[in-house]
Order: structure tokens, then sequence, then C-alpha cells
């Protein structure tokens, strides 16, 4: 469960927030308390796309009082297949400007951090030092292994999603309990594995694993339920198939293991093949 | 001895497109082996130069991820489902 001690009006709640909340506080495992836990969770939520559009307006509508975006591209007409914080009027503005507008006509009662950059090891622990739980939505391996790192690094969670084609995957990663790294020690050479620009994804099925990203934010901000913490859960659209399995802390992980040789950030473009983001994107 | 193999959609393209079909073999070599004679250069994709399984890939029997077990020597049975899951980065900016 999130510990958040401030003692300001984060912990009351106006009428219209009681109404607004009511389907969340009547229930037994959130009650008052479990919704000013969420009111009082600070999210970073990586990518303001395909995975990050669901995860970003569930936690906005669920009362999550401080959520933060970090994103550096604009809306684009091939995103709007999938990636519901944008409409056809935000095409070529900043996705986190859509963004923060979308999520703050949702719920006027939180507050929207955005980071308008691309998440790179210079910034990485500047922007999720005010945030408990980082959510990953990154489209490209250099991100998702600084997104490991840097949380790991920073004792932070880790919620991840990924999607391509009709499949996606979706986990969590808590300091001690495995990493990203645990789970895949090294990248595909680049072009081996497709992105979602190269090879397609179904536009629902961002949905299906950016709400199971978004349900197990709430439950790590509740501190209920079963996490998936050592849980790798899959899912075949096409045969509508959900698996899970299992993933241990690798004791010979670079970061999270015995002996470990990653104490810092390090180059992610190098570490994975890859050109810098800014060039990607640009 | 079958043994059923699923490979994920990114990677499907090394077995024709073929997204679950049936195998034999005593442990993961094996089955790696025959299903090499069936795919030509499917082993290439799976294994490197010197025999190990890339590092951006993971082989599962039923739930248990073959690293944890005894890695290419894991033992299979009758009935058992390996599947080849590659790392995906899919989130989409």
């Amino acid at each position: 469960m999130v510990n958040n001690n401030e003692n300001n009006s984060s912990s009351s709640f106006t009428p219209d927030e009681v109404m607004r909340y009511s389907r969340h506080m009547i229930m037994d495992q959130v009650g008052p308390s479990g919704q000013r836990s969420i009111k009082q969770a600070r999210v970073l939520v990586v990518g303001a796309g395909g995975l990050g559009s669901p995860v970003a307006t569930y936690l906005a509508l669920g009362g999550v009082g401080k959520i933060g975006i970090v994103d550096f591209d604009v809306v684009d007409l091939s995103n709007l297949q999938r990636q519901i914080l944008h409409s056809t009027n935000d095409v070529g503005k900043p996705k986190i400007e859509s963004a923060k507008e979308s999520l703050l006509a949702y719920n006027p009662n939180i507050e929207v951090v955005t980071f308008e950059e691309p998440l790179v090891a210079d910034n990485a622990f500047k922007i999720i030092n005010d945030f408990d739980i980082i959510v990953n939505g990154a489209d490209n391996f250099a991100t998702r292994y600084l997104v490991c790192d840097a949380a790991y690094l920073k004792k932070k969670t880790v919620i991840d999603g990924s999607v391509l084609l009709f499949d996606g995957q979706a986990t969590v990663y808590k300091p001690g309990s495995g990493c990203y790294r645990c789970l895949y020690p090294a990248p595909p050479p680049p072009g081996l594995v497709p992105s979602c620009a190269e090879a397609g994804v179904l536009g629902a099925m961002t949905g299906l694993v950016g709400s199971i990203q978004a349900t197990e934010t709430f439950k790590e901000i509740l501190g209920i339920g079963d996490s998936l913490i050592g849980r790798l859960v899959l899912i075949d659209s096409l045969s509508m198939d959900f698996r899970i399995m299992k993933i241990k802390q690798d004791p010979n992980c670079p970061l999270c293991g015995d002996n470990p040789t990653i104490n810092e950030l390090i180059d992610y473009d190098q570490f994975c093949g890859t050109a810098p983001l800014k060039e990607v994107h640009s | 001895m079958t043994i059923n193999v699923r490979m994920a959609a990114v990677i499907q393209k090394i077995t024709n497109n073929q997204k679950e079909f049936v195998s034999e073999g005593s442990n993961i070599k094996d089955l790696i082996q025959n299903i090499e004679k069936e795919f030509p250069g499917f082993k290439n994709h799976i294994l490197t130069d010197s025999n190990e399984v890339h590092q951006f890939l993971n082989i599962y029997v039923n739930d248990e991820d073959i690293r944890f077990l005894s890695n290419l020597e894991t033992a299979i049975k009758d009935g058992d489902v390996i599947s080849f899951l590659p790392a995906l980065a899919g989130g989409s900016f």
C-alpha cells in the first residue's frame, strides 16, 4: 500500500467526490480510507499512447491524486485507432497536452503533471522521484530497460505491459521480487522483434492490457488481492486464451541479483543497439 | 510422446505461421532438434551459435521457465506444453 503522510486537502473529500467515487467507496476492500489512499497516490505513466491512454484514463476516473505523463511525441492520425486519450481534433498536438486535457475533463479533482521529453538516463531519476508507482507503456526496448533499472534503483514498483499483433503481456515488478532483466536479460537485436508500427496491433488489445495495468495499480495502492508480482499474464486474443507463467528472481541478474553490476543508469541506446529516441521519432 | 508447442505471435513466421503444433522429444534440446527437422532454420532463431537460448527469449515448460529448471536438458513428458516467448516492446507512444 502506498504511504503518503501528507495531511492536507488530499485526505478529505468534497460531496461531489464522495458521489463520484461512491462505487469504489461502497466496497469493503476500498471504503473511504482506500479511496483516500488512491487520492494520495502518485503514479507516473510512461507513454501517452496505446497502453498509457487506458491506464491514465482509469487512474484519473478512479481518483488517483497525482498522475504524471511522460511523452515527447505529437498526435498522429495513425494513433487514433487505439489511443483513447486523443481525438481527431488533437492531430498535430503534443500528446501530453491532449492527454492532460482529456484526463482533467474526465476528472478535474486530480493533478496531472506532464513531461514533454523522452525518458532517458539523464532525466529518469528526476522524473520518477516524485512518484510511488511507475506504469510502463513504452514502445521500445531502450525505454523498457531504463524504466526497469531506474525504478529498481529508486525502489519503485513497476506495472508493466506490452502488446503486439493480437498478443499482450502484463506483470508487476517490485524491488526484491525480480525485474525485467530477470525475465529478459538482454534485448533482441534491432529489427528482430518488430514494433507496433512495423507489425501492427489490434487497437482493442491495448485497452485490455492497459486495463489490467490500471487494475494492478489500484491493487498496489490499496494493498489488496494477489498482485501479478512473480507472474506474467499472457493473452492471445485470437483464441482469447489467458495464461499465467511464473517469473522468478534471477540470482545472476546484473541489476537485482546476488552480485549486481548495474548500480547506476547506463547508455540504453548502446545497450539495445538503437538510435536515440529523439532521432527515432523525429 | 506428444509435446504441445506454442509460439508467440511475433515469432510464428518461423513455424510457417503455426501458433500451435505437436512435436516430440525427451528434453528441450531434443524437442528443438525435432522442430528444426520440420521447420528448417528454427534452431537458429532460438539458440545462439554456442547453443544457448537467446537472452531475449524464454522457453517455458507449462508455467516454468527452463532457466530455473535444467535449461536445455529439462526433461519433458507427454502432454507438456512448451511455449517460446520472446520479449515484446510494443506499448506504442
